[in-house]
């Protein structure tokens, strides 16, 4: 193990280490704290520079107010109607596309594998403005699902990346032992490989949900109305008209922060195991 | 038909199975760089008639002031952001020990990467603000005046990498963590009866067994910096007077802000970052062709 492990040390430093850690992590989370501090700071503490001492007293009023004279629940809905589309529909088709890399010998496999990489890296500027006028075209600008088949397209990319692998660390001999049986390929997918995929669907699901409903850039791009706005953007704009009110700010950022951080505290080993995927060989 | 379905049932499987993902991502990612390009010759507004203008757009961008800030800024993006990948190293080597209670102190240090960087950048705003932010008090305290980080062209582009860098060394963190987890003991303990340790260890033994995990480290990286738009957009909306733009963010801002709606223009601007991004990213494909075919 490296380094050396803390409990071969001697008494004092071994004490020395269980005080350096959550100092270490206090001082790392410091924006992340003291937004959530501001974010129950009443208003009259701000007013008085009472910037960084203990709020007079806990305002949830903050969050209330938030909700009552902004359309941050709708935000939020517009997110989880974005989001849980893209994640059923993006993993639909990289368990099919990553199933056919990982299963079938054919002459272009790996191009087409390496496509799907390749695209996945690509700056979302140089996608921009065909994407737009193609949704614009097909009637689907400022809807959730014009955003969510982009998503869906894009997400592609590094799902079959993911899945692909992960199929093809599958024993094999599963496979050829029921084409000898005589099974159809379909009914091999669906009977043999998907029961066995269900820690990558687990993980690439998790994963993509906290992308998507932290993606902004797309977000601008694809819709423009408090009615369909997803919770990043509908935050930047409220951010415009919230100036110097950083109790609001603050606590619209936490609830905007909230479900992808629930999201990963429940699926935590799924999270870590897709995001470090060939971290390991 | 169902003795041809019979017979070539296994050449035609993948094709199925590859037609619906493969038709969406040739329609919303692949075309469209194409696409880009063609756009990029041409002087249109996003819903007039196109006119066909050569290379004028680039020509034009040769002489642009604003691109070469933006470039400039993309360089600086890209070489501060590898700091993300040492510094990941050194807080998963500092967390990689088992004491009571650090399961949670990992997932707490890998924390900023599940956040969006819209909540980051909003975060860091805060903790910039002139007068009462956190880090202008610190500075005002260390040094007797306080800056104004985000409001001072010497500082903004900084300023907005320092905010994009926690997150990156969250993330970098946990794919060493990962790697560390997979050291090999018995080599580990091998080096350490041959008498090495600190430095030399991890140079001679530990690293070379992370480098799956360094070189992911180094492509998220990489793609992370250039991507850059969400810190900028929300931090300082590419000011003061456009010195904290970046490629990403002139482009969005040419095609679609209130600045006018320039699509040629700004399709231009993103086969520049485009091209910059396909050196990188031919590299890493390299790479992983060489891994699969080696096989």
């Amino acid at each position: 193990m490296f380094p050396r492990p803390i409990t071969q040390l001697s008494a004092p430093s071994q004490t020395l280490y269980k005080i350096a850690v959550p100092v270490a992590l206090f001082l790392w989370l410091l924006p992340l704290l003291g937004v959530a501090l501001t974010s129950v700071r009443p208003a009259s503490d701000l007013a008085q520079g009472n910037y960084f001492g203990l709020p007079s007293a806990l305002a949830f009023e903050n969050y209330a107010t938030v909700f009552r004279n902004t359309p941050m629940l709708q935000y939020m809905l517009n997110s989880f109607w974005v989001t849980i589309p893209t994640v059923i529909g993006a993993i639909t088709l990289s368990c099919m596309t990553g199933f056919a890399l990982a299963i079938y010998r054919f002459p272009s496999n790996l191009i087409v594998f390496f496509m799907f990489v390749a695209g996945n890296f690509v700056p979302f500027q140089i996608l921009m403005v065909p994407v737009r006028d193609l949704t614009l075209s097909l009637g689907m600008y400022n809807t959730w699902y014009g955003l969510a088949l982009f998503h869906i397209a894009f997400q592609t990319g590094f799902c079959t990346l993911f899945m692909r692998n992960f199929i093809k660390a599958l024993p094999f001999e599963l496979i050829e032992a029921a084409r000898v049986e005589g099974v159809a390929e379909w009914r091999i997918f669906w009977f043999i490989v998907i029961p066995l995929m269900r820690p990558a669907i687990a993980a690439l699901s998790v994963l993509v949900f906290t992308f998507i409903w932290n993606d902004f850039f797309w977000a601008t791009v694809l819709t423009n109305s408090a009615a369909t706005q997803p919770v990043t953007a509908g935050l930047s704009s409220l951010n415009g008209q919230w100036i110097a009110q950083w109790h609001l700010v603050s606590a619209g950022s936490i609830l905007a922060a909230l479900p992808p951080v629930v999201m990963f505290f429940m699926m935590q080993k799924h999270f870590i195991a897709g995001l470090t995927l060939g971290a390991v060989k | 038909m169902s003795a041809y379905w019979k017979t070539n049932q296994r050449r035609l499987a993948p094709w199925l199975f590859l037609a619906p993902g493969l038709f969406m991502f040739m329609l919303y990612v692949i075309i469209p760089i194409f696409q880009s390009v063609f756009v990029s010759f041409q002087d249109w507004d996003g819903l007039g008639e196109a006119r066909w203008i050569g290379v004028d757009n680039y020509v034009e961008l040769m002489d642009d002031d604003a691109f070469y800030t933006s470039l400039k800024n993309n360089v600086i993006w890209l070489a501060l952001y590898m700091l993300a990948v040492p510094a990941g190293l050194l807080i998963a080597i500092f967390l990689n020990q088992t004491i009571a209670g650090m399961r949670l102190y990992k997932s707490l240090f890998f924390f900023p990467f599940v956040i969006s960087q819209v909540v980051v950048g909003l975060m860091f705003s805060w903790f910039y603000a002139p007068n009462f932010g956190l880090f202008y008090n610190l500075l005002e305290w260390l040094t007797g005046t306080g800056t104004a980080v985000l409001a001072d062209d010497r500082f903004v582009t900084y300023g907005i990498i320092v905010a994009g860098l926690w997150p990156q060394i969250a993330y970098v963190m946990i794919l060493y963590l990962t790697g560390l987890n997979n050291v090999a003991p018995d080599q580990v303990e091998a080096a350490r009866l041959d008498g090495a340790k600190g430095w030399r260890m991890l140079w001679y033994v530990i690293l070379p067994q992370l480098r799956p995990a360094t070189f992911i480290a180094v492509v998220v990286t990489v793609i992370g910096a250039l991507r850059s738009f969400d810190l900028v957009s929300i931090m300082t909306n590419g000011g003061p007077y456009g010195t904290s733009r970046v490629l990403s963010f002139y482009m969005y801002e040419q095609a679609l802000s209130e600045y006018g709606y320039r699509m040629g223009y700004g399709a231009a601007i993103a086969v520049v970052l485009f091209a910059i991004m396909m050196i990188f990213i031919s590299g890493f494909i390299w790479k992983m062709w060489r891994d699969e075919t080696e096989r």
